[in-house]
């Protein structure tokens, strides 16, 4: 057994789905296991960081890591996983772009605890808040510090490959997994450091089946204000958000193929640096009007741009954050 | 604020109109404050928003963006979708805790050199009012966000 090259997953400021996706190999899983040596992954089986920390530099072959880095925990096992690996993987939108946990760097830190603990669904009289030290009389305990700013993986230790999506599709983590194991048979070789894998080379419009005519909208909808949706027409013609124009390929168009808009899950598409900005540009387009109040009419309809443009990609976009949340407070 | 901030604008400018208009108030001896960093781009509508956000995040105070009147522009219509990228850039900086009014957008035509060295003067009082934006970037340490270290393996 000792021979099998090894292997880790990690989650930091994530939810859990890129693990699920991952175990939704099926019986690929059986391939996975006969060619690795699991010896990290807190989803799938109980380990310590004490065991990792205990192994040699680049000991581990190969570590997939999702999850943005929210705290000082996040950072270490980041670090340490670095250490460790010879192949680190930012895995999922989480750990490429911040992802959802990213949009918190647009509030002030205290609002992310209030939500949390001082709502109306949290029995806490008391307002406790979590104290990163406490002295008890057994000794000092501590838990992680939050941080002001969530930060992507890359931002933080040095990383060989990205895997996007929120989460990456199974089937393009199964062709990956196939990849490693003919490069460990000597069958292959890795491709170059930076690349994205499990992506394709274009963008989500490409892959989707809508018909697009030339646009000119003077309205935009939420999609829950419309009674009926074309199932053939471009969204954004409807009036709808639809972030397709600036996100990779690779998922085969699958919300706006049910009727739903492309929420921008598998990141910037190649050649794309903002993801908001190319977003903007793409919208700013399409708007068929000229006069300036008109415009802000129109664009009263994108209720929240941020949120929108930046859904997944805020803590990688060109301003990281918004001005709020790095006060610290 | 501090009295001696020097606010730095990065200004994008036509190649048809206001680059020629920065040029004649040059020519003219009009002067504009030093403040201000033109780029030309051959086109207001070649102004990807990327381009105000980079400026801003690496220390730029405020950006202006120059461009043909409406109905002006040498390709057309571009100059109405630099418009309209400058609002919805606008509204989304605002969420992001950047004052809109840090972005400003100002239509000058190549004869009307006096007319953008006045404007130009407006915008870096303006922003010398709001003071500096000093947003947390790579190239700001005074804002610590803690960055990559290289780890070899
Ligand atoms: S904008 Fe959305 S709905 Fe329209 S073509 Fe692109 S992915 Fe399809
Ligand atoms: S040519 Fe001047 S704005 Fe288009």
């Amino acid at each position: 057994m000792t021979g099998k090259p090894k292997f880790a997953m990690y989650w930091a400021a994530s939810c859990g789905g890129c693990e699920i996706a991952t175990l939704n190999m099926h019986e690929k899983i059986l391939d996975f296991d006969a060619n690795f040596k699991v010896v990290f992954w807190p989803v799938a089986m109980d380990a310590k960081y004490k065991d990792v920390e205990a192994m040699e530099d680049g000991e581990i072959l190969v570590t997939l890591f999702n999850g943005g880095i929210r705290n000082s925990e996040n950072e270490h096992i980041a670090k340490l996983l670095r250490k460790k690996s010879q192949i680190l993987v930012s895995f999922g939108s989480c750990a490429i772009e911040g992802g959802i946990p990213g949009l918190a760097n647009l509030t002030e830190m205290h609002h992310f605890f209030d939500t949390v603990y001082t709502t109306v669904s949290t029995d806490n009289t008391n307002n406790h808040r979590p104290q990163v030290e406490y002295d008890m009389p057994e000794g000092k305990i501590t838990i992680p510090e939050f941080k002001p700013v969530l930060q992507t993986l890359d931002q933080v230790v040095d990383v060989d490959y990205y895997m996007p999506g929120c989460p990456p599709e199974t089937h393009q983590i199964a062709a990956v997994i196939d990849v490693l194991i003919s490069v460990v048979k000597g069958e292959a070789v890795l491709p170059p450091k930076g690349s994205f894998l499990g992506v394709g080379n274009s963008t989500v419009c490409d892959e989707c089946g809508r018909t697009r005519n030339l646009k000119k909208i003077t309205e935009f909808k939420r999609i829950q204000d419309i009674k009926k949706i074309d199932p053939d027409l471009c969204l954004i013609e409807q009036g709808i958000l639809c972030n397709g124009p600036a996100t990779a390929s690779g998922c085969e168009s699958k919300c706006p193929s049910v009727n739903a808009p492309c929420a921008g899950c598998y990141g910037p598409a190649i050649g794309v640096k903002d993801f908001g900005a190319r977003m903007i540009t793409a919208i700013a387009s399409v708007i068929d009007a000229e006069d300036p109040d008109e415009i802000e009419r129109i664009m009263d309809g994108i209720i929240d741009p941020a949120g929108t443009f930046y859904r997944f990609g805020l803590a990688n976009s060109m301003m990281r954050t918004g001005k709020a949340s790095w006060n610290g407070k | 604020m501090t009295n001696n901030f020097e606010p730095l604008i990065i200004g994008f400018t036509c190649n048809w109109c206001s680059y020629r208009a920065a040029d004649m108030a040059g020519t003219g001896r009009e002067k504009y404050p030093p403040n201000i960093r033109l780029i030309r781009m051959m086109c207001s509508g070649r102004l990807d928003p990327m381009f105000v956000m980079k400026a801003l995040s690496d220390g730029a105070d405020g950006v202006m963006i120059t461009g043909c009147h409406p109905g002006e522009c040498h390709y057309l219509e571009q100059n109405y979708k630099a418009l309209r990228r400058t609002i919805l850039l606008k509204r989304t900086l605002g969420q992001m805790g950047v004052d809109p009014e840090r972005v400003k957008l100002v239509w000058a035509s190549a004869a009307e050199g006096v007319y953008l060295a006045k404007e130009i003067g407006i915008f870096v009082e303006e922003i010398r009012e709001k003071g500096p934006l000093d947003w947390p970037s790579r190239k700001n340490p005074a804002i610590s966000i803690v960055e990559k270290e290289e780890v070899s393996v």
